[in-house]
């Protein structure tokens, strides 16, 4: 029975290769192909064509779309991730640190939400329809409704203009103290938690009531089991695998979060470096960038998946 | 794939003659959805001010009996730019959702109607679509050429193309599987046919549900775009880039920060409201 899992798992890992390829062409084809010639937006509208001509050639933009793809793509496998057109500085040097101030952000936020989305997700599935539950629902429901930069908004409202507790979009570079370090994450971590467990919440309820519903949890109920220990002993364990793939899910709402929550409290992560890349046209840099992106997604739902596969004991 | 929890869907409804009755909360959404709608139809017919002129002295002035919600960072009327803005928030978004299920939906249908490699290759493509996350893709395409209305419209479809169609090609397998569907093959049907006669009929409801979900979707991540700069461009103004114009206003809590992400969630809410509290006729397969 084991190599059918194996065998699942190989062909899930397949298709996320190939959906990478795929997405790879799809970021490359949007662009470069389309209108907008990159020689004279490089060198402006004043610009002689000799000039234009010359670069054309340099940058390889005469060669067909199909080698420059290659070209590109194995650049990336070797870690070249080229030059970027605005500063001339390889694209590498300047997402370096900013992916991993991204990374910090994004592993405080995991740290925070996890815990606080599990416990009101399974708590909210096992009082179901209980007032309890509705109010979380209806709040989870109200975080997901709204855009992210309200979330964000209204966090620095509460927190800076009528509470005081924190200064207003701001970003210190350094950090001196453990109260400077509160002070820059405080205000993006508490933006991106809510976003991230509203929908964690909300996966994980489902999950453990789906589980809640099946014949065996009937059976503990028939048999006498109490409340808590039918729901620990006896949903929860088989449960795990779903939930655990809504976190791994849910994750990856990250990745839309942090675009706005680095925008709009000045981040310096790798989407702000991003959305400022799209201000200046800097292709290398958007793609490079998009490229990060795509595989945290992929890496992302492609583990749920599997983890979905491992934790489903018919399998097995 | 929906927002919707099929429990809160009440027993409370009672049978109606005419088939379809809305609940209270059902109809407090509808009403609030027909308000914007009306608004966007109407608003150069309303609004107090015009919205390009600045007529308070003060900016990011508080709410008054002159200006409703207050002033923008320029002194313009914050009232008259929000319903000018529904014009272009509701009006590309539903654009956008028509293309994107319309497309998605007639793919899925075909997709499950033909099968063989056609399925195989239309939904591995979408899927790998789908693996591109919305704000990065809208990211990428207005860095590419630029953003215009016509443009975010058709990035804003394409980017929810590929949920629909995973949504009616799940739907319309199982209808395909039916005994009437394949009595009608056996009769010789061509595929136009069965799509358009056999299945389409039976999936319609649902269908229409994950519309207005999408439409949610499309509601926000415009706003988003908007809000980074990447969507509405100026002189033009939808909801999110009239946050974005006076985020400048927040550390004064001026209204004119808050005022267009309450039009925002007022509407998406309303959706929401309205789809999880629909006739179970109309949505029963939806889940």
């Amino acid at each position: 029975m084991n190599n059918r899992v194996l065998s699942l798992v190989l062909s899930r890992l397949l298709i996320a290769l190939i959906t990478l390829v795929i997405v790879s062409f799809a970021v490359f084809f949007a662009t470069t192909l389309l209108p907008g010639d990159t020689a004279t937006i490089l060198l402006g509208q004043a610009a002689t064509p000799e000039a234009v001509e010359g670069l054309r050639k340099a940058m390889h933009l005469d060669d067909p779309a199909i080698f420059r793809f290659l070209r590109w793509i194995v650049g990336l496998l070797q870690g070249d991730l080229g030059t970027s057109y605005a500063n001339d500085m390889p694209v590498a040097d300047l997402i370096g640190g900013r992916f991993i101030n991204t990374l910090k952000l994004a592993g405080v936020t995991a740290l925070f939400s996890v815990p606080i989305a599990l416990t009101l997700g399974i708590s909210s599935a096992m009082l179901r329809g209980s007032l309890y539950d509705r109010i979380v629902t209806v709040m989870t429901i109200g975080v997901i409704s709204v855009p992210e930069f309200m979330i964000a908004t209204s966090a620095v409202l509460i927190f800076a203009v009528y509470l005081k507790w924190l200064p207003a979009l701001s970003f210190a570079n350094e950090i001196h103290s453990l109260s400077d370090m509160l002070r820059i994450y405080a205000m993006p971590v508490i933006t991106l938690t809510f976003v991230i467990s509203a929908q964690m919440i909300r996966m994980t309820r489902a999950a453990v009531i789906e589980t809640l519903n099946t014949p065996y949890v009937e059976m503990a109920l028939l048999k006498g089991a109490s409340r808590p220990r039918m729901v620990l002993r006896h949903a929860l364990p088989n449960a795990l695998g779903p939930i655990v793939n809504a976190v791994a899910l849910s994750l990856s709402y990250l990745l839309g979060g942090v675009i706005i929550v680095e925008t709009i409290f000045n981040y310096p992560g790798i989407a702000k470096l991003m959305v400022d890349a799209v201000a200046t046209r800097d292709l290398p840099l958007i793609q490079s960038c998009a490229m990060i992106f795509c595989l945290g997604y992929l890496l992302l739902i492609t583990t749920a998946d599997i983890i979905a596969i491992l934790s489903n004991p018919r399998l097995r | 794939m929906t927002m919707t929890s099929s429990e809160t869907t009440s027993e409370r409804m009672t049978g109606s003659r005419f088939g379809y009755r809305f609940n209270i909360v059902g109809m407090i959404g509808l009403s609030v959805i027909l308000f914007w709608a009306i608004v966007a139809i109407f608003a150069p017919l309303i609004i107090p001010y015009p919205v390009g002129e600045i007529v308070d002295l003060d900016y990011f002035g508080p709410m008054s009996a002159d200006f409703w919600l207050g002033s923008d960072y320029l002194g313009r009327d914050m009232f008259s730019r929000i319903l000018m803005g529904a014009r272009y928030t509701v009006g590309i978004s539903l654009a956008a959702v028509t293309i994107a299920c319309f497309s998605g939906v007639v793919l899925g249908m075909i997709a499950a109607v033909a099968g063989g490699w056609l399925d195989t290759v239309l939904s591995r493509f979408l899927d790998a679509l789908n693996s591109i996350p919305s704000k990065l893709f809208g990211l990428v395409v207005v860095a590419a050429v630029g953003s215009s209305i016509p443009v975010l419209i058709l990035t804003l479809s394409v980017i929810y193309i590929p949920g629909s169609y995973r949504f009616a090609r799940a739907l319309a397998v199982n209808i395909n599987a039916m005994d009437f569907v394949t009595v009608a093959r056996i009769r010789g049907e061509s595929t136009w046919y069965l799509i358009r006669s056999e299945i389409l009929p039976n999936i319609v409801g649902p269908v229409l549900a994950d519309l207005g979900i999408r439409f949610v979707f499309i509601v926000l991540l415009l706003s988003g775009l908007s809000f980074l700069g990447l969507g509405v461009q100026p002189p033009y103004a939808d909801w999110g880039a009239l946050v974005r114009e006076n985020i400048g206003g927040l550390p004064f809590g001026a209204p004119a920060v808050m005022a267009p992400s309450f039009a925002i969630a007022s509407l998406t809410i309303s959706v929401n409201l309205l789809i999880d509290n629909l006739p179970k006729k109309i949505r029963d397969r939806s889940e």
